[in-house]
């Protein structure tokens, strides 16, 4: 079962970034990378948003990263979402990708043992359409992922 | 000193010469009446506190989706000539300075005479702002995780701002009950008549933590207008004219549409409300600094964004705003009374052009709760999007 209910928007590939979707269908999490400035970014744009360059490529990541920030909705803001409980949204910070953050739910911890600096390690869920998308589970303090 | 720059000829310095509005309602308060009618009243209280005819009105000037373009606008005014139309980009909130400031810019420069800044929101007959909306921007990096509201989006700054600062809900508490208070003086407030105290505040239902009920703003119908026009213009018309010292819009790097779509704004950014560059220009366009400010109207679409533009606006340093908040400096009479008319938060939410009305009923010494001797008022637009606008309105 998936952390959100299947009527949620899924993710939409467009010509800037089908590569990052492609890569979380089979379970991998890639991150747009600047060539010329050797930095990573997140959103994917046809430019490194430090340099300008055009010469940007896709890197794979580990997936490990900790809790920047987080907030818990207990809103029925989307159709979907009526009936449903509360749910968090949290913003990443990847160990390995600079300091580039990705906005996703954290899908084993409870609202109340949320905070800030908690480790994490991506995992893939399925979107109402079965695309996968990467979302979070909590990892041990070395960074290890959790059974 | 003066705005746009300090050797502008002083018969150019851009003034607001009027200011309207229409009642404003609850969601849906107003279905009985289009929205671009309540748009033209509001226009037409503007020109009659100005004590000029609509019809000479030949610039326009707005923001975010307004949905009335100036060219409907103008012919249901009957007004014989358009000489100037502009729009900001965004949203919407960040975008209520800075559609005062090209009003300004197309007075100062001689493109039009006087321009009118207008806003209507009818989320009654329209779309509801608080609700899951497409949006075309990286909608695929936020949307499928569940952050579809603007509640959601400023609660994820903010916490990190909490972290990083020290503050707490108590500062919330006090931002939402100070704004309350205020609005039970103001009898254009939606929540005039109903106070709120500190049970009421943590006793509501939590709706983006760290936010509560009373952390968000209203959902309120109606429009408002401000007029502006070139001092030499402005003298003739013997009213009250409150001079516009400083205007300007800005982002600073990596923002790009902030908690809207990108996180990725740099680390030591994120805590903040994208407004530091904005601090900077129109503290140096009005050649003051944050201690001359008497008086200011503070963007409050959540309470939250109030302690952070406290520091982005120099007004505290990192790691005071919770002691300043706590001193009652925000109050009436203390040191900085802020959004004395109830804010977005107790009078309505007009994307915050009524704040700017607030700031020139301060500046003309005419506001309900009156600060004395304004000479300096900040009104700021905007919280953690894309770009940010303020302010610095000098004493009529």
């Amino acid at each position: 079962m998936s952390y959100l209910p299947a009527g949620i928007p899924a993710p939409r590939p467009t010509v800037d970034d089908a590569p990052f979707w492609a890569a979380c269908q089979e379970q991998r999490l890639v991150i747009r990378h600047c060539e010329a400035c050797s930095r990573f970014f997140h959103p994917p744009m046809p430019c490194c948003p430090r340099c300008g360059s055009f010469d940007v490529a896709w890197k794979p990541v580990s997936g490990q990263g900790s809790i920047y920030t987080w907030t818990v909705g207990h809103q029925a803001i989307h159709p979907a979402l009526k009936d449903h409980g509360p749910y968090n949204v949290c913003v990443i910070l990847l160990d390995d990708a600079d300091d580039v953050r990705l906005v996703t739910n954290v899908v084993d911890v409870a609202p109340e043992e949320l905070r800030i600096g908690l480790p994490v390690a991506v995992c893939f869920e399925e979107a109402g359409d079965g695309t996968l998308l990467p979302r979070f589970r909590r990892a041990d303090e070395q960074g290890e992922r959790q059974q | 000193m003066s705005f746009p720059v300090h050797d502008l000829p002083r018969r150019l310095q851009p003034c607001i010469v009027g200011v309207g509005e229409t009642r404003y309602t609850r969601r849906g308060g107003h279905n009985d009446t289009p929205e671009l009618k309540l748009c033209l009243q509001a226009i037409h209280a503007a020109a009659a506190d100005a004590g000029i005819h609509a019809g000479e009105i030949d610039g326009f000037a707005s923001f975010g989706f307004e949905r009335h373009e100036p060219a409907v606008v103008q012919t249901a005014l009957a007004a014989p000539l358009l000489r100037y139309a502009s729009i900001v980009w965004g949203g919407g909130g960040g975008g209520c300075s800075g559609a005062v400031m090209l009003a300004a810019m197309a007075v100062a420069t001689g493109q039009c005479r006087y321009a009118v800044v207008y806003r209507s929101i009818c989320q009654g007959q329209h779309e509801r702002y608080g609700q899951f909306r497409e949006r075309p921007l990286w909608g695929s990096y936020i949307a499928p995780y569940g952050l579809m509201s603007p509640g959601m989006m400023v609660a994820l700054g903010y916490r990190r701002f909490m972290e990083e600062s020290g503050s707490t809900a108590e500062d919330l508490c006090e931002v939402a009950m100070n704004s309350r208070a205020n609005a039970q003086h103001n009898p254009r407030a939606v929540m005039k008549g109903k106070p709120l105290n500190r049970e009421g505040y943590f006793g509501a239902r939590m709706v983006a933590d760290p936010f509560r009920l009373n952390d968000c703003c209203l959902e309120t119908d109606g429009a408002c207008a401000i007029i502006v026009a070139p001092r030499e213009v402005a003298e003739k018309l013997q009213r009250p004219s409150v001079p516009i010292l400083g205007a300007a819009m800005a982002s600073g790097p990596r923002w790009s549409l902030g908690p809207m779509g990108s996180h990725n704004m740099p680390l030591e950014d994120y805590a903040t409300i994208n407004s530091r560059e904005v601090a900077k220009a129109i503290y140096e366009q009005a050649g003051i600094g944050p201690g001359d400010i008497d008086v200011a109207q503070i963007y409050d679409a959540f309470t939250g964004l109030i302690p952070m533009a406290l520091e982005d606006y120099g007004i505290c340093g990192k790691g005071e705003t919770s002691a300043f908040i706590q001193s009652g400096a925000l109050r009436q009479g203390g040191r900085l009374p802020i959004n004395t008319a109830g804010g977005l938060h107790s009078e309505a939410y007009l994307h915050g052009l009524n704040l700017i009305i607030e700031g020139v009923r301060q500046a003309r010494g005419e506001a309900v709760l009156q600060v004395p001797n304004v000479r300096h008022c900040l009104v700021t637009s905007g919280g953690g999007t894309g770009q940010k606008s303020a302010l610095v309105l000098g004493g009529a």
